[in-house]
């Protein structure tokens, strides 16, 4: 009873947030809606048990991604009443393609049936005694250690895509150089005099 | 009980959710990145719910490495947005025409 109203209130709050991040007037609104849709998500996974990709949801989406879209939204100074121009006249034309995909998989749903399983085929199947987040650990550290450290590499290539494209040289400032100081000797840069008494320093 | 098919209808409707929202939102980047990640989650719900409900971890498994995609796909898609923004000063993607393609 307690778990089907969590699946109803956790499953409406995601689809009515999912509806208000793509129609919303403000991006700032829209980025908030979507980090209460993932929050809900995260909720409807730890009720199917699945509680180490709910909190990767919470971490990776809600600590990293939607921070880093709010950063972009606030940083960038755009004009958002110019770009919501057309909304209405596409708004018409994705209403009609959102209702036909909707339509199909409604259709295709409703026309499937599952053949017989066979449950002996499962790749890796959930032991009850092991928690969650220890077997996923032990699964991924063994079977898919390979496919794991190649998730690793997808991220480290998209940070240093990420810093390649946005990092600049400014001609108009002049930054600390760091090896410059380093290599800077006392020779070159101080020189001893016997000064005569009476006379000028020259420089 | 809440069955598996409660938690398809669920991933469709966000998936659909997703699809709405590139269409009507063209010109606005932003929302377009915000909505794929919709769709991508309404993808990860599916995939949860079947490997809970079949009993199959590897489920869990690939919807990790969707996940990890997905940030990646974030972190470059808004490096490509702020280096378009420095270039035109506008975000106005349906007339991107730079490369002449």
């Amino acid at each position: 009873m307690i778990q089907a109203f969590a699946f109803y209130l956790f499953a409406a709050v995601v689809i009515l947030s999912g509806a208000l991040t793509v129609l919303s007037r403000n991006p700032v609104h829209s980025v908030l809606w979507l980090i209460l849709a993932f929050f809900n998500a995260a909720g409807l996974m730890v009720l199917v048990g699945a509680e180490f990709i709910a909190m990767l949801l919470v971490i990776v989406y809600v600590g990293a991604v939607a921070v880093l879209f709010l950063f972009v939204v606030m940083m960038l100074d755009i004009d958002f009443a110019e770009l919501r121009s057309g909304f209405v006249r596409y708004g018409f034309f994705g209403l009609l393609v959102a209702l036909v995909l909707a339509a199909e998989m409604i259709i295709a749903g409703g026309a499937w049936s599952a053949g017989s399983l066979e449950l002996s085929q499962r790749a890796a199947p959930t032991s009850g005694d092991l928690p969650n987040i220890e077997a996923m650990g032990a699964l991924i550290y063994s079977k898919y250690l390979y496919i794991f450290e190649a998730a690793g590499l997808v991220l480290l290539v998209a940070m240093i895509g990420a810093i390649v494209l946005t990092h600049r040289e400014r001609k108009d400032v002049r930054p600390q150089n760091i090896s410059d100081q380093v290599r800077r000797r006392p020779q070159d840069a101080v020189r001893n005099v016997v000064q005569p008494v009476g006379q000028g320093v020259e420089l | 009980m809440i069955g598996i098919q409660h938690y398809l209808v669920v991933s469709a409707i966000l998936f659909t959710m997703g699809v709405l929202g590139i269409f009507i939102n063209r010109k606005n980047i932003i929302i377009i990145l915000m909505a794929i990640e919709l769709i991508l989650l309404s993808v990860n719900i599916n995939l949860v719910a079947f490997s809970a409900f079949l009993g199959d971890l590897v489920g869990q498994v690939f919807a990790m490495f969707v996940l990890t995609v997905a940030a990646g796909e974030a972190a470059i898609g808004l490096a490509i947005l702020v280096i378009y923004f420095r270039g035109r000063g506008s975000i106005a993607v349906d007339d991107v025409n730079r490369m002449k393609g």
